[in-house]
């Protein structure tokens, strides 16, 4: 799935034991994609000895900081770069 | 939903920053090196070296010096690859 | 090799031990033909040849052109070739500008992730598990602690280097540095500028030589 800037995405909540670049804080959090231009190959199979191929698309996605933490009060925001199989249409 | 020990974002602490400025010594300058030099030569790629910290016990990565995660990821993947065999370092090291 | 360091500074770690254990490695690497002794030494010599000049060249480069501040944020490598600057190894770096309204601040709350090429190695502290579990819950909190108080009306930017694309901070060029030169100007951008944690200051030159003169 490809998404444009602007586009609202939540991060996946599914559970993953193994390695992957998905901060826990982030699972299951709404924000809105800034820009996707670059694909990098996938850390979740290449950490176990594969070639990581095919690449994935990663976001860089915006979240109000007020929506990520309970009693933050400022208009503030945080973005990551988030792989596209953890995103999903919000 | 269990979050690994590396996965540090938001983790409640009071702990403040230590802002004391360190020179990198040789042992962790060498060690960078190793790293590296493992890439590059196509030994351990990165998502290899940092599962390879991630694995490591949640109190031993707590306890530990940020270039001994290295060296703890840099064995486990040669061990794991077979270029080493457990215990090997440590034979060297004499301990 | 590479004891340059080793009597400075009380190094991190259980010493001996730990200092022992990388030449132990390294002598087992070589023995075993995995790696060579120059292929070491390059990444020795690449690591401790990296410094935050490099960083800040292309933000006081950034700070007297705003078209290249504009590709610096929009691809780093190119702007940096410009400057024939090397970014490293990672394929992708971003400027990320901070202006009047916008402060940003970067993390990497799973590892390390750094743009080494541009700044040398990361502090100890942006490597330490409380910078990397407070800058994304209270950046604001981390920011008083290295001493930068915003206005509540600065949105606050914190950027989780999270994948293989580096962030370096570009931030505002201070007031009163009309008449200074690209060299001038790049002696005021520091490391912590370039992360998101301090905010450039005019030198204090005049001053200091004014008061100097008037025997103060």
């Amino acid at each position: 799935m490809t998404f444009e800037p602007g586009a609202r995405v939540r991060v996946s909540d599914r559970p993953h034991e193994g390695h992957h670049r998905t901060p826990g804080y982030l699972k299951g959090k709404t924000g809105v994609v800034e820009r996707g231009r670059a694909t990098f190959t996938n850390p979740e199979t290449r950490a176990y000895g594969e070639d990581g191929l095919p690449e994935r698309r990663v976001y860089l996605v915006g979240f109000e900081q007020r929506e990520l933490w309970p009693g933050y009060e400022l208009d503030d925001r945080l973005f990551a770069d988030v792989f596209e199989h953890w995103l999903e249409d919000a | 939903m269990t979050r690994g020990v590396h996965d540090r974002g938001g983790v409640p602490t009071d702990a403040p920053i230590d802002r004391t400025e360190h020179e990198l010594a040789g042992w962790e300058v060498l060690t960078d090196a190793l790293a590296n030099a493992l890439e590059d030569a196509g030994v351990v790629n990165v998502d290899e070296f940092r599962r390879g910290i991630e694995s490591m016990p949640p109190d031993e990565y707590e306890r530990a010096a940020y270039y001994e995660r290295w060296l703890f990821s840099i064995e486990t993947n040669l061990v794991e690859k077979g270029i080493l065999r457990a215990g090997e370092v440590d034979a060297r090291l004499g301990t | 090799m590479s004891h340059d360091h080793d009597h400075d500074h009380e190094p991190v770690g259980n010493e001996p031990e730990a200092a022992m254990r990388p030449r132990a490695l390294e002598e087992l690497l070589v023995e075993k033909g995995v790696l060579d002794r120059e292929r070491i030494r390059a990444r020795i010599d690449w690591l401790v040849s990296r410094t935050p000049a490099n960083g800040a060249r292309l933000v006081a480069r950034a700070w007297v052109d705003p078209d290249f501040k504009h590709r610096l944020a929009e691809d780093a490598r190119a702007a940096a070739d410009e400057l024939g600057l090397d970014v490293g190894p990672s394929p992708v770096t971003l400027g990320l500008e901070n202006t009047e309204s916008v402060h940003h601040l970067v993390v990497c709350t799973l590892c390390s992730c750094y743009p080494k090429a541009l700044l040398g190695p990361p502090p100890e502290w942006y490597k330490s598990l409380p910078y990397r579990s407070r800058t994304v819950s209270d950046p604001r909190g981390v920011l008083r602690e290295f001493g930068v108080e915003l206005d509540d009306g600065v949105e606050v930017r914190v950027v989780d280097s999270t994948a293989e694309i580096r962030y370096l901070v570009i931030p505002r060029r201070p007031p009163g540095t009309e008449g200074l030169t690209e060299d001038e100007l790049a002696a005021l951008v520091t490391r912590d500028s370039m992360i998101g944690v301090a905010v450039p200051r005019a030198p204090e030159r005049e001053l200091a030589q004014s008061s100097t003169s008037g025997g103060g």
